[in-house]
């Protein structure tokens, strides 16, 4: 099959990007969408021309590298599905297909179609774990979990930090992200001690990366590659306000050990 | 003959001598200690995590954008530990047993021991990070049984377990790094090593975004880089995965260990084209549940498999290996596959196939349990292949997975150039000839959490060494080698014809078919010489766009097949002195009657431990003697 490629450009953060089109007239159906531009960059190098720079890494949908809007869309048409788990079939023979890189404030584009994501990392850094140190812990079974918060912290858990989330919303929030960390360690026993300062601790950072606001248009959960539930921030929203409503925590304000 | 350190006292007590013997740090001290970990997987994430818990200060680097993203990640299947929570039978015995066994004999016996008494400690740490690990409906923990063990063991969440298990790393390291005691360096390739007073005191590492060559200085370092899968051009491994921290280590010192102990993995998705630059696992958990099968009759390949009846049909591993059937430990299951397609009664397009089989299951439990235990492995297969496996037997055949071998390693971990230490799948140490399944996650962890913390320790401790920077001589003299060996690329680059991945996947197909699942002694010969040929290639042809001053991954690409084309030839070199069968090391030259891989304990029961000579000069071999104090070495069979 043939496509046309309408492929986004940009040498670096601080330089205007344009569309380059390429046309390729030897893919196939069973090809994946970056084995599609694996063949471009080499078509592109023996030309004597610069690859184009993009970001994969297991390619297999879980490592979360891979992060492409593809005809407008973070991941591309196919729902549950990140980049390098699309394949040419989801395509017509003869369609031009625009891509882009993921597109928000507080991913600033590095080069092409790669963009700089190290603010989920900050988000995850100001309290997405439970604070327990290496060494011997009590037997693995001495607290039980009821399998279906076990499964319901799984289902937060599956996130896989690509940012499609962000890319998606108008307002480029990181509310999906940032929930479903929070909704897993707040179902579980282990999440108890930190549930309230780690909520109040990663919504600030969130706000402080320049993230946008939830307004509730779902596009998060539409685009998210392992259908992350949108639910999800609604009980961010609930457990934020728990906690900023609760009496040791305003008491505890200011001290940082509290808000730390 | 190398010294590996092993403590003194039974098999059961070495580890507690260890610990019982070590020297320690005071707490005040360990803050004027730097250690460098290269490496954000399991094993480098919770090392890195684990000795800034200790007061140590640590420099972490990541090859990519997040610590969260290292191929730890895709490790689908499960991690086994000694727990015995299903009353099965299981003991720190069983599960050390196991793994030697699993390993043909060709492991050292108080490593692997170890890791059998820490697999417990790993599953209670995990829990407490708050994995979500699969649970029963009394609100304990899970287990499923994976190849090679008699017992349910395995531990998991859902089919990402590696995941899961990761990111429990990485957020223990983001937390260090949010605490100050972690610096994380990302997007940084380590390019080589610094050896001062033969110690080593740094490493050289590559900004990839703006190009810039950095020195980094410390008291120890650490590789947890991971394994060396990706030379073979077609693997499971990620894109980024590379030999090249190991690789550079070793030219600068550190023997490597093994390197043609290759694991082959019996349930990937088969090969579709030559465009393809990566191939995707199926878990090793299906075959709990999926029954192997090919045709009797050839002239049935070609057949719609539910038009095959069962009398037609060769469930070959519970014809040959009936008391452990489909859960046959990789080496053996991959290899029956081989054989069987040889025969030609492979299916698909290529007949490079078997059928791996739910009908049955699906019968007996219905399609609904099957989508609770292994939904997402049937969705991910569904994806690729565009087919149903609820409905269509999936097609599956071996592709490379996992290397035993690595660097060198004693007891402590330390490879032969004193601070330098590799842990993970970087090392050789754990699994012999063969992986058992859910064994990998439990030895990255093993050594990241609770062998580095102490062993590190002893190290610092020990001392003997004095402070340095990186205003030091020797930093200057690395950083040279580095740059010229980025110009070298680049000025060769700008000639050439020949892209990097061009001569990857020529380099890919050699090893694949010479020394992959069965090697010969004209064969690997052979790869001797057209390696050296595609060295020539690579040294004279190689093309190359863009520059060295920012984001080029056919750079990044270049540097490494550079190191994969050395490697390569040792992979050759080692698989050619070994002329025993071991493990996934199965030298046809060496079978038992019935085609079973056939060991020669007099002569090879030894690790290979190779000196580097210089590129295209033939290394030295060094023999670690495998002493078996606790277990008769015997016939490894699963019949």
């Amino acid at each position: 099959m043939k496509v046309t490629l309408r492929v986004w450009r940009q040498e670096s953060k601080n330089t205007q990007g344009a569309f380059e089109t390429h046309a390729l007239d030897q893919v196939k159906p069973e090809m994946s969408f970056l084995e599609m531009l694996d063949v471009l960059n080499e078509q592109l190098i023996k030309a004597g021309k610069r690859a184009v720079e993009f970001e994969s890494d297991c390619r297999e949908g879980i490592c979360g590298t891979c992060n492409m809007v593809i005809n407008g869309q973070a991941h591309g048409p196919v729902r549950g599905a990140t980049t390098c788990q699309l394949y040419l079939r989801s395509f017509q023979d003869g369609e031009t297909i625009t891509i882009e890189p993921f597109r928000a404030k507080a991913f600033p584009v590095i080069r092409d179609l790669v963009v700089d994501r190290t603010a989920l990392d900050r988000i995850i850094m100001s309290g997405g774990y439970i604070s327990v140190k290496t060494g011997p812990h009590a037997d693995a079974n001495a607290n039980l979990v009821p399998k279906d918060l076990a499964d319901r912290a799984m289902d937060a858990a599956a996130c896989i930090g690509c940012g499609a989330c962000v890319a998606a919303c108008p307002n480029a929030s990181a509310s999906l992200f940032t929930s479903a960390k929070i909704t897993q360690f707040s179902l579980l026993p282990q999440g108890q001690p930190e549930r309230k300062s780690r909520v109040i601790n990663m919504v600030n950072a969130m706000d402080k990366e320049m993230f946008g606001s939830c307004s509730n248009l779902g596009e998060c959960e539409a685009a998210c590659p392992k259908k992350i539930s949108i639910q999800h921030i609604a009980i961010m929203k609930k457990e934020y306000l728990f906690a900023a409503l609760s009496a040791d925590y305003r008491e505890g304000m200011g001290s940082s050990e509290t808000a730390g | 003959m190398m010294n590996s350190g092993i403590p003194e006292g039974p098999l059961s007590q070495k580890w507690d001598n260890y610990k019982s013997n070590m020297k320690l740090v005071n707490p005040a001290n360990k803050r004027k200690y730097t250690v460098i970990v290269v490496g954000t997987g399991l094993a480098g994430g919770a090392g890195a995590a684990s000795l800034a818990e200790l007061g140590y200060n640590v420099k972490s680097f990541c090859i990519h954008d997040s610590a969260r993203r290292a191929h730890s990640i895709a490790a689908q299947g499960g991690i086994n530990s000694s727990k015995n929570y299903p009353n099965d039978g299981d003991s720190v015995w069983r599960l050390f047993y196991d793994t030697l066994k699993g390993g043909d004999y060709r492991a050292r016996e108080a490593n692997v021991y170890r890791l059998a008494q820490v697999s417990a400690n790993i599953i209670d740490q995990c829990v407490a990070q708050g994995i979500p690990f699969a649970r029963e409906y009394s609100g304990e923990l899970a287990n499923r049984s994976f190849g090679g063990a008699q017992v349910s063991r395995t531990f998991y969440a859902r089919g990402q377990t590696g995941q899961q298990l990761l990111l429990g790393a990485y957020s223990a390291l983001m937390r260090q790094v949010n605490a100050g005691k972690v610096e994380l360096f990302n997007y940084r390739e380590m390019l080589d090593v610094v050896n001062i007073d033969g110690r080593a005191r740094g490493i050289i590492t590559r900004n990839l975004l703006t190009g810039a060559i950095e020195r980094h200085a410390a008291d120890a370092v650490i590789l947890a880089t991971g394994g060396y899968g990706r030379v073979y051009f077609l693997s499971t491994n990620a894109m980024n995965s590379n030999v090249t921290a190991a690789w550079r280590a070793h030219k600068r010192g550190a023997y490597f260990g093994n390197p043609s102990y290759v694991q082959i993995h019996p349930t990937c998705i088969p090969v579709s084209g030559d465009y393809q630059a990566k191939l995707t696992l199926m878990s090793e958990s299906l075959r709990n549940d999926g029954r192997v099968w090919v045709p009797k009759n050839k002239a049935d390949c070609k057949k719609n498999p539910s038009e095959i009846p069962d009398q037609d049909r060769d469930y070959y591993l519970e014809r040959r290996y009936p008391s452990f059937g489909n859960l046959a430990p990789r080496d053996i299951a991959s290899r029956a596959a081989k054989v069987v397609c040889d025969e030609g009664r492979g299916v698909g397009l290529t007949g490079r196939a078997v059928y791996l089989d739910f009908r049955d299951v699906i019968k007996r439990d219905g399609e609904a349990m099957v989508r609770e235990k292994y939904g997402n492995l049937f969705d991910m297969y569904h994806e690729i292949t565009g087919e149903n496996p609820y409905h269509n037997p999936m097609r599956i055949y071996p592709a490379v997975h996992y290397t035993m071998g690595g660097l060198w390693v004693d007891y402590s971990l330390q490879t032969t150039i004193p601070g330098l230490f590799a842990a993970g799948e970087a090392n050789f140490s754990d699994h012999g000839a063969n992986r058992l399944g859910a064994s990998a996650l439990m030895q990255g962890l093993s050594d990241g959490y609770f062998v580095l913390p102490y062993t590190v320790t002893n190290y610092l401790a020990t001392g003997g060494f004095m402070k340095v920077d990186t205003s030091h001589a020797a930093f200057a003299d690395v950083e040279r080698d580095v740059k010229n060996g980025i110009q070298n690329l680049l000025s060769v680059g700008a000639r050439g014809k020949r892209t990097p991945t061009e001569i990857f996947r020529d380099l890919g197909n050699v090893i694949w078919d010479k020394v992959g699942m069965a090697r010969d002694d004209a064969g690997l010969k052979e790869a001797l010489l057209q390696i050296k040929k595609l060295r020539e290639d690579f040294d004279t042809n190689l093309k190359l766009t863009g520059d060295g001053d920012g984001l080029n991954k056919n750079l990044e690409m270049a540097g490494r097949v550079s190191d994969f084309l050395e490697l390569g030839e040792l992979m050759a070199q080692d698989a050619l002195h070994r002329t025993e069968s071991c493990g996934g090391h199965f030298r046809t030259e060496s079978q038992t009657s019935d085609g079973e891989a056939l060991r020669n304990d007099n002569e090879f029961s030894y690790v290979a431990a190779w000196e580097y000579k210089g590129r295209g000069e033939r290394a030295t071999l060094h023999k670690e003697a495998l002493v078996f104090e606790s277990v008769k070495p015997s016939v490894r069979s699963y019949k």
